[in-house]
């Protein structure tokens, strides 16, 4: 475990700043938090006061409404807190998604948060922050997940429209940061008809859209004016979870899809009962979280959630300190 | 190699019948010959590879990956070749993007031998990406595990072509691997001529009927016999070569060799494939045992000897009698089993009635628990290939019904999407309820929109995709009868069930109990 002496310690409320006064990413209310993204696992609401991106706050404030904090701060440059240097940095994730790098007691900590390395034209690109300690998330921290190039599932999924003229495509995705992140696969890809999204996706959209996310032509999948054959051919966009709901029932013998890293393991797509599993991820896949941690060689390496047997075996394998991070709360499901 | 990996991809989640049949069509129509006659074999079982087995795949993996993280990766992923085909490092030197044709990872897997496979294997893993490792390991191991059976290949292939699947399955086991012939035909060529010896020929069957849809017919018209409940096959031995076919052209002899030994004769018999122990005739169950064997032990062959109760006869002695009505055929089979005198061959009688409230008194007490209903042949038809409506029916025994609760239920597929439509119920044993069954039709849509809402509202817990319910609702299922079974937890096996009916009217402590079940089951197999 951490020592004591460290800038940064696990505390049930998430990793502490002893120095700072500060949480990174609690799962429970405190006084200070920063945040590295948006997802609900990271940023809960209820705190005193939050630091964060400006993406990262006002999708707070759409997600859980304008007093989802009593003080907020735009993060912004090298931030003095306390005795902590502080400074937020691009985690390639989601839109607003940060690394936050700490430097306390003569020691640099980044905390990746979760990150991508791959490019995803809904955010910003992942940069190194050079560290002592580099803590990192394990979600996909097993040597079978190698996500394929995400161009090849969007393909995937239109292929599948052209076979199936006559049923609908509904693809499961996390409404925020999957959602988009699909909409644009499927631009590149050439699609640039109308998508439909189910409600819980669109004011977050909205929102990518005034960012400068060109997500192009989005219409409400529960226009009553159309009818159930008018969806023959058309691709829905909504979370995993309608799959189990009424909601599903209004589109004509729809393929589900599910847009997720987890795709790439049958059982997981079987699991959940997806005819057409499509391998899209927003965290690094185990080659990019290896690399990582040898681009960035940092002195000591900390695990959080997801598979943290595999990476703590790698470690050791290439010589390496690294160390578990039991921290509760964090999902590897619902944010993929 | 790639297109090959996209189907199998495909196939393996696509939940509908229709939907794989489109696939595979779509997979001829799109990939040339030889590749798509040797996908076609691999999913028909016939292309006879050496077996790669699990340890020399595990041997290959040993030699790349750190087994520690092949160990908690292969926990978590659950299937070897999976796993293997996930993990495989990718060699220093991308491999190019050529694809490697499936027909030369064929032909190399055909011509090496097992001291060297594991090198070969190795080195294609190096060379093929995740999705084509997977495909090139399950095509090597010879599991496609895609729900894919040979009957289905085929139909795409007929679909595909717009041929009659009855003439494909004709001359199946005469063709071979990579099937350019058969491409051929279904391109607008010729019909494939097949030389081989002793041929399935299309089954003639049978379609449902009533009392009182047989009250519009002549009684005098047909012949009627009993409908035993073992597996419709076809005998076949031409000039020495003795075959034995399902109903839809799988070639099964190799599991009853005793049976094959009995075929004595120049001829194709219609008949039904029994277990006999002397007169007495073994029930389903028993009859199961000795299905799908590629070998059958001497024990076996003495506990569950094979019989064949014959129906009908196709070719006799050189001659083909299916233009030949029912009555004429019929008379031939008498004196061709006559002939044989095998009594583990012998005929199935036909039954005397004037009328059809005689046949039905007959029908509702056979004389044999292995008995499912009675057969109807109109005496004047000719042996037709397929299923058509008139010149034979089947009347089947009313099924059995009991009252069961439902306990779970798990999601539908394609139209069904969204709908809990796939129901787990049980009955009393004691006074917990036990699960016997699964049933995912028999309902109408507003059953099921009632049966839907029914689960939303009474939800109690969830484990995946299946939710449990709250044990209040009662449905009538009905089924066509009762196995032993090891592998269900509450030692029975239904066949067929439905749910018939939604009991609303009845409380839950009203369902049927285990007991009433357990009096249905067969006489264990001795």
């Amino acid at each position: 475990m951490a020592r004591p002496t460290a800038p940064l310690i696990p505390r049930p409320e998430g990793l502490y700043c002893p120095s700072g006064g500060f949480f990174i990413d609690p799962t429970r209310p405190v006084d200070r938090a920063l945040i590295t993204h948006a997802h609900a696992d990271h940023a809960r609401a209820g705190h005193g006061a939050v630091l964060a991106t400006r993406q990262t706050l006002d999708l707070m404030a759409i997600r859980y409404g304008e007093d989802f904090t009593a003080s907020r701060q735009i993060a912004e440059g090298r931030m003095l807190i306390g005795d902590a240097q502080v400074s937020f940095h691009p985690a390639g994730h989601i839109l607003g998604s940060a690394q936050i790098a700490v430097e306390a007691g003569g020691q640099r900590v980044t905390v990746s948060g979760d990150y991508a390395r791959v490019a995803n034209p809904s955010c910003a690109a992942w940069e190194p922050v050079p560290c002592d300690i580099f803590v990192t998330e394990a979600t996909f921290g097993l040597p079978v997940f190698r996500h394929p190039p995400p161009a090849g599932e969007a393909q995937k999924l239109l292929a599948s429209v052209a076979a199936f003229p006559e049923r609908a495509h509904i693809v499961g995705a996390y409404s925020l940061g999957k959602a988009q992140r699909v909409i644009m696969l499927l631009r590149e890809a050439g699609w640039d008809g109308p998508i439909y999204i189910h409600g819980a996706l669109a004011a977050i959209s909205a929102y990518h859209i005034a960012e400068g996310v060109a997500l192009g032509d989005l219409r409400p999948a529960t226009d009553d004016s159309l009818k159930k054959a008018d969806f023959a051919g058309q691709i829905i966009i909504a979370p995993p979870s309608v799959f189990d709901t009424t909601w599903a029932q209004r589109f004509p013998d729809p393929v589900l899809a599910f847009a997720s890293g987890w795709m790439s393991v049958r059982a997981r797509a079987r699991q959940r009962g997806v005819e057409l599993p499509l391998v899209i991820s927003d965290h690094v896949d185990w080659p990019d979280l290896t690399r990582t941690i040898t681009e960035l060689d940092p002195a000591e390496t900390w695990v959080t959630h997801g598979r943290e047997d595999a990476v703590i075996r790698w470690c050791a394998l290439q010589g390496r300190q690294a160390l578990p991070l039991h921290l509760a709360g964090y999902e590897d499901e619902a944010s993929e | 190699m790639k297109a090959f990996a996209t189907l199998l991809e495909r196939l393996a989640f696509a939940p509908q019948r229709s939907a794989k049949l489109r696939l595979l069509a779509q997979y001829f129509a799109d990939v040339p010959d030889p590749e798509r006659g040797l996908a076609l074999a691999a999913l028909t079982g016939d292309l006879k590879l050496r077996a790669v087995t699990p340890s020399l795949l595990r041997g290959l993996a040993g030699e790349r990956v750190d087994p520690e993280l092949f160990a908690i990766s292969y926990d978590f992923v659950g299937d070897l070749a999976e796993t293997i085909a996930l993990i495989w490092p990718e060699p220093a030197m991308p491999p190019n993007d050529t694809d490697l044709p499936l027909p030369q990872l064929v032909a190399e897997l055909q011509r090496t031998g097992k001291s060297g496979l594991p090198a070969l294997i190795a080195d294609r893993l190096d060379r093929l990406a995740p999705p084509e490792r997977y495909a090139y390991l399950k095509l090597a191991t010879g599991a496609m595990r895609v729900g894919v059976s040979a009957r289905l290949a085929r139909a795409a292939l007929a679909e595909y072509g717009g041929l009659p699947l009855t003439e494909i399955e004709e001359i199946w086991h005469g063709l071979t691997p990579p099937y350019l012939d058969l491409f051929a035909w279904a391109e607008g060529g010729a019909k494939p001529q097949s030389a081989a010896l002793a041929p399935f020929r299309p089954v003639m069957l049978s379609t449902a009927t009533d009392l009182e849809a047989l009250g519009a017919l002549d009684p005098a018209e047909y012949a009627a016999e009993w409908k035993w409940d073992g597996i419709r096959v076809q005998a076949v031995s031409d000039q020495g070569k003795r075959r034995l076919y399902s109903r839809t052209g799988e070639d099964i002899g190799a599991a009853f060799p005793d049976l094959l030994a009995r075929l004595n004769f120049d001829g194709v018999i219609d008949g039904e494939l029994l277990v006999r122990r002397g007169d007495a005739v073994g029930s389903f169950a028993d009859l199961q045992q000795r299905l799908n064997r590629k070998t059958v032990s001497k024990k076996l062959l003495d506990s569950h000897p094979a019989g064949l109760r014959a129906y009908d006869l196709l070719i006799w002695q050189g001659e083909d009698l299916r233009a030949l009505p029912f009555d004429a055929r019929r008379a031939a089979l008498q004196s061709a089993i006559g002939g044989l005198g095998d009594p583990a061959i012998d005929l199935s009688p036909l039954l005397a009635f004037h009328d059809w409230d005689d046949l039905a008194r007959l029908r509702a007490a056979p004389p044999d628990p292995v008995i499912e209903g009675v057969m109807l042949k109109r005496r004047d038809s000719p042996y037709l290939a397929g299923r058509m409506k008139g010149p034979w029916f089947k009347w089947k025994r009313d099924p059995l019904v009991i009252d069961a609760v439902l306990l779970y239920a798990q999601r539908g597929h394609g139209k069904r999407s969204g709908y809990y439509s796939d129901f787990t119920f049980g009955v009393w044993d004691g006074d917990e309820l036990v699960p016997v069954g699964k049933a995912y039709f028999g309902f109408t849509d507003e059953e099921l929109r009632d049966l839907d809402r029914f689960v939303r509202n009474n939800t109690v817990d969830r484990f995946g995709p299946v939710r449990a319910v709250s044990p209040t609702r009662v449905v009538e299922v009905a089924f066509e009868g009762l196995n032993r079974s090891s592998r269900h937890k509450s030692g029975i096996a239904m066949r067929f069930p439905r749910i018939s009916r939604l009991r609303d009217d009845k409380p839950a402590a009203e369902a049927d109990r285990i007991e009433t079940l357990r009096a249905l089951l067969p006489p264990e197999a001795p």
